[in-house]
């Protein structure tokens, strides 16, 4: 493990020197999202699960007003794109941690982040869809 | 780690992070640390739920009202709750992660008491939840 940097191959060239050093200032940048995005969703997670549990019933009527009431579309789109965000990087971390085979771990990354950009996006379209849509 | 890096770089005796192979975390916190990984992943399920519910209302009365029964539906009903138990862990145990981030509470004994903490809190948060979510209506 503890090969001296100095004893390698003295000519090579600046990529080769360069390579497998890591650090490229963004090594830290999941880390940070995931936390400033968990501060977020403290607040909004809990808006989220306090709101669902205090709508009288959930038919269609009640569901529409509450969401076309005031300004709730701005806390519940951001609940969502936040959370689709938190959850990207929390799946990322989990399968890198996991799933050992390169090949397998990219393709599953892939997906991840596709079916969460999907579901967020569609999401917040439905949401819109509800706050500005004619259908009543 | 073998002996090269996956860009085919040699390993360079780089400083690594306290991984489980060289750090031994007690039993409290590595079982709190696997829970908030499942909390996690099971809070993440709702994601593609919330999608539906929301689409189906986004496609009018009778879209919705036909989508009604499936969503109150027993099984659904038993996820909802999961998706409470999952969501007051991760929030708890999550807050602990944040204190950690800071520096405090990492001790053993400190890690050992606050495991404890968060295992009450969630599940009385949860409990909370729950029974607001069936006795509320």
């Amino acid at each position: 493990m503890s090969t001296d940097p100095k004893a390698e191959v003295p000519r090579r060239s600046a990529l080769g020197r360069v390579r497998g050093y890591g650090s490229a200032k963004e090594g830290v940048g999941h880390w940070w999202t995931q936390r400033l995005t968990s501060v977020a969703l403290i607040v909004l997670g809990c808006w989220f699960v306090v709101s669902m549990l205090s709508l009288p019933s959930y038919d269609y009527a009640t569901l529409v007003a509450w969401m076309r009431r005031g300004w709730t579309e701005l806390p519940l789109i951001l609940f969502i794109a936040i959370a689709a965000w938190h959850s990207e990087i929390g799946v990322r971390v989990i399968v890198e941690d996991y799933v050992e085979e390169v090949g397998a771990k990219t393709i599953v990354l892939a997906l991840s982040t596709f079916i969460h950009a999907v579901i967020g996006v569609a999401s917040v379209l439905a949401v819109l869809r509800i706050a500005f849509g004619g259908a009543a | 780690m073998g002996a090269t890096e996956s860009n085919g770089a040699p390993a360079r005796g780089r400083p690594l992070s306290p991984h489980m192979t060289i750090y031994r975390m007690s039993r409290y916190c590595l079982l709190t640390s696997i829970s908030n990984r499942i909390a996690g992943a099971v809070t993440s399920l709702g994601l593609p739920l919330l999608a539906y519910w929301l689409i189906t209302l986004a496609s009018g009365e009778r879209a919705y009202s036909r989508a009604q029964p499936a969503l109150a539906h027993p099984a659904l009903r038993a996820l909802y709750a999961l998706l409470l138990l999952a969501f007051a862990y991760h929030l708890v145990a999550g807050i602990r992660h944040l204190i950690w981030d800071t520096g405090r509470g990492i001790e053993r004994t400190e890690s050992q008491v606050s495991a404890w903490v968060v295992i009450a809190c969630s599940f009385a948060l949860a409990a909370v939840l729950i029974g607001w979510a069936n006795f509320g209506r």
